[in-house]
């Protein structure tokens, strides 16, 4: 049984037919074709799927596709403008916080979110934003760092 | 970048114009990496996809009497269910393919499961939920078997049989051996002059790599009669050769494509994904997908083998340790794998990085019925360094010394001989520990601070091999000593599993002793002082600072006084104190008291020769492990014969 539904994402109109209690992950890579967020344990312990729905982050694979009808589906794959990165996509390049890049856009989707809501956070509310968000290669360090050096940037422009 | 170089360190051993190190460089993937495009395994698109999932052992143990899938067959969605039979070759180890080991791991059971989650079944479907709906459609009769979970109840003989390839529950080393053996010198005396006796005993837990990426391949035929299989693997050419064996189709035909892996850590080794997923892809002639879920890769994903290590150090009173023994064994899961590899490294790596002039270990690797082990970040090294640095901390307490000058007193120096007949260079150790004194605030004594890796190697015994001890039959380190010299062989004594074709009973199965021979050969090529017949260290006048260890500093700048030494003798625990030398002799560890008969169904045990029964409670080496009345217990095979 499979259901129409329509939304926005990344700003661009989308529809798309869904099985009933598809996920938003499954819905996003195989429906939409955007690869951009990751399976990691289909369980909403990893973070790895994160997406933003109406600016808010929230854990893909434990989103039902069927509830994001009408609304604003953010991911990493619309992040940057065309050739133009975003300022946390520039500070993760620079401040190496990537390293074999699995957990990289649940991370960059959970500070996005942090930074539209608080544009100059403390290092203990960075750490508490992406407390839901594993990584695997031990880099949490320059994650942190790197998302800092983002709302610096962003500050500074 | 706040990295910092010690251009004090070792400055006329390297260059200094660095143009890469120590500045930033940037990774070449990342740019992938932070806009979501760059391509995993699972980031390619098919048409047609089918998935798969497998029936599972619920069992650690268990024979299959039977498996129905008719019911499965019939489900909407389901396309195909693969069993054992289906698989051209469906025995396979991975390191066949460099020949080490015989092949002991089916890709899918045949007639029995030896761990929990092991594979029995493969169905292919339409989707993931009818794939899993047809697995739980699927009757697996089991009988379910006795099971060993710990590698020291692995090893006696009343144990389940937990690989059919390798009866005696330990991987047979060259077909003939049950551990890794290392001798140096004699540790047995050493322990006899020892201060103090040291052991203790070390367990490291199986660790799961638990990459966010979950292990998968997905398998899709191409126009030109190839298939194309992108994959998680850590080892594509590991992979591409076992799916070629198992599937038994030429490597030409497979185009595997990877290196973009959702962190791996070792777990990704195994190509076990590709060759089912390929497998599947031949019988549909579609592209399939075989995806580990979470859950998976937690329960069936092959860990960080779980290590006991236990160690006995003959100390003197000053902290130089004269002597080390250790009996290792390394819990393989239920197939081999890369166990046996990580056995010998482990080996390879002891003493530890220390010059310690009398060294003996035996180490296994076993098969319980838990999963199979694999890579992991420096396996078969992280135990036995656990083990071994808790293990000086506690002989630091022993002798109430300062953990770091122990290890300053005990490093390697450029020069020392070390157990491996090999001699070390670029030693670091002294440097590492002084910088991490001088950075934590800890304070050491002057000539601990002075004490450098390039002066004071090879000193005394240190530089040179010392007479290693052989058993009457030229071996090393069997557990009758018959001196130091090489003696006839007498072409009597134990026999071990040999390989088909071989009889058990022939006298000359391992010719003339010809570890003798080599013995000769490495004490010619490699230069050993010593007279023969009698142990460099019993060679030595009783003095100490001549005695086969160094002081903490060189002796041309030493002070007059052993400056550890001068400490004099702690108060120590009575476990620490020196053994009343009537003592000495018995074995190292006393092996597990066991029943000695063994099951009826079993053939009946070669009678012990009549020399080696006299001989049982004489003096031994390590015996941890394996006894087998009469035979030879480093030898495999007799256990269940």
């Amino acid at each position: 049984m499979k259901s129409p539904v329509t939304f926005r994402l990344n700003g661009s109109e989308t529809a798309v037919f869904v099985d009933s209690g598809a996920n938003l992950l499954d819905v996003l890579r195989r429906g939409c074709g955007d690869l951009s967020p990751k399976y990691g344990c289909g369980q909403g312990s990893c973070g790895a799927c994160t997406v933003l729905v109406d600016g808010e982050p929230h854990v893909s694979c434990l989103v039902l596709a069927e509830t994001v009808a009408g609304r604003s589906v953010e991911t990493t794959g619309g992040l940057s403008n065309g050739p133009d990165l975003h300022p946390l996509q520039r500070a993760f390049i620079e401040g190496f916080a990537a390293q074999c890049g699995y957990c990289t856009p649940g991370m960059l989707m959970a500070a996005k979110a942090l930074l539209d809501r608080n544009p100059s956070p403390t290092r203990s509310e960075v750490e508490e934003a992406i407390s839901g968000n594993l990584c695997r290669c031990t880099g949490y360090e320059p994650i942190i760092d790197a998302i800092l050096e983002a709302a610096k940037q962003r500050g500074a422009a | 970048m706040n990295a910092e170089y010690r251009k004090d360190l070792f400055a006329d051993e390297r260059s200094d114009d660095f143009d890469i190190i120590g500045k930033p460089v940037i990774r070449q993937d990342i740019l992938g990496h932070v806009t979501g495009r760059s391509k995993f395994y699972d980031d390619h698109a098919f048409d047609g996809l089918l998935h798969m999932r497998c029936v599972r052992s619920p069992h650690h143990h268990a024979r299959i009497r039977s498996v129905d899938s008719s019911t499965a067959e019939r489900q909407d969605g389901v396309v195909r269910v693969l069993g054992a039979r289906d698989v051209p070759v469906n025995t396979n180890t991975l390191l066949s393919l460099i020949n080490f080991g015989r092949d002991d791991e089916p890709l899918l059971a045949t007639d029995k499961v030896s761990y929990v989650g092991q594979p029995v079944l493969a169905i292919v479907a339409t989707s993931v939920r009818a794939a899993q709906e047809a697995v739980d459609a699927v009757n697996v009769d089991y009988e379910e078997l006795p099971h060993v979970l710990d590698v020291e109840e692995a090893l006696k003989p009343e144990a389940p049989i937990v690989n059919d390839e390798y009866p005696n529950n330990t991987f047979d080393y060259f077909d003939t051996y049950d551990h890794q053996k290392l001798r140096f010198g004699d540790v047995e005396t050493a322990f006899s002059r020892a201060d103090h006796i040291v052991e203790g005993e070390y367990q490291m837990s199986p660790i799961e790599q638990a990459p966010i990426e979950t292990c998968g391949a997905i398998a899709a035929p191409e126009t030109n009669d190839r298939i194309t299989v992108h994959t998680s693997t850590q080892a594509l050419f590991f992979s591409v050769g076992v799916t070629a064996k198992q599937l038994d189709i030429s490597s030409a035909r497979l185009h595997f494509i990877g290196g973009t892996v959702g962190g791996g850590f070792g777990g990704k080794v195994d190509s076990h994904h590709e060759p089912l997923a390929a497998l599947a892809c031949l019988a549909t002639g579609r592209p399939v997908k075989y995806m580990w879920d979470r859950a998976e890769e937690m329960q069936v994903g092959g860990p960080r083998g779980g290590e006991r290590w236990r160690i006995k150090d003959g100390v003197m009173r000053d902290g130089r340790i004269i002597a080390r023994a250790f009996t290792g064994f390394f819990d393989a899961g239920a197939y081999t794998r890369l166990s046996s590899y990580a056995v010998q490294k482990s080996t390879g790596h002891l003493p530890g990085p220390y010059s310690i002039p009398n060294v003996a270990s035996n180490v296994y690797c076993v098969f319980t019925n838990r999963t199979p082990s694999t890579a992991m970040r420096g396996f078969g090294i992280t135990a036995a360094d656990f083990a071994i640095e808790r293990h000086m901390d506690k002989v630091a307490r022993a002798v109430g010394m300062d953990p770091i000058e122990l290890r300053i007193l005990n490093a390697y120096r450029d020069g020392d001989m070390k157990a491996h007949r090999r001699e070390a260079k670029n030693c670091a150790l002294i440097e590492s520990c002084q910088a991490v004194a001088q950075k934590t605030g800890w304070s050491l004594s002057s000539d601990a601070v002075r004490a450098s890796s390039k002066t004071g190697g090879g000193e005394g015994a240190l530089g040179v091999i010392p007479a290693t001890v052989t058993d009457d039959e030229g071996r090393i380190g069997e557990r009758r000593r018959s001196g130091l010299a090489p003696e006839p062989f007498s072409g009597q004594g134990s026999r071990g599993l040999l390989p088909e074709g071989h009889s058990s009973n022939n006298s000359s199965a391992f010719g003339n002793a010809p570890q003798r021979k080599d013995m000769e050969a490495e004490v010619e090529r490699l230069g050993f002082k010593g007279a023969t017949g009698v142990p460099a260290t019993l060679q030595e006048p009783a003095d100490e600072t001549t005695s086969g260890a160094r002081s903490i500093v060189p002796r041309e700048t030493a002070q007059t006084t052993h400056p550890a030494g001068a400490r004099g003798g702690p108060s120590l625990p009575a476990a620490y104190t020196q053994r009343p030398a009537s003592t000495i002799n018995q074995p190292i560890a006393q092996p597990p008291a066991r029943a000695p008969s063994t099951p009826a169904a079993q053939q009946p045990v070669t009678p012990p020769a009549a020399d080696e029964t006299e001989s049982e409670t004489a003096t031994t080496h390590f015996q941890r492990g394996v006894r087998r009345p009469g035979v030879s217990r480093f030898i495999s095979g007799s256990r269940r014969r």
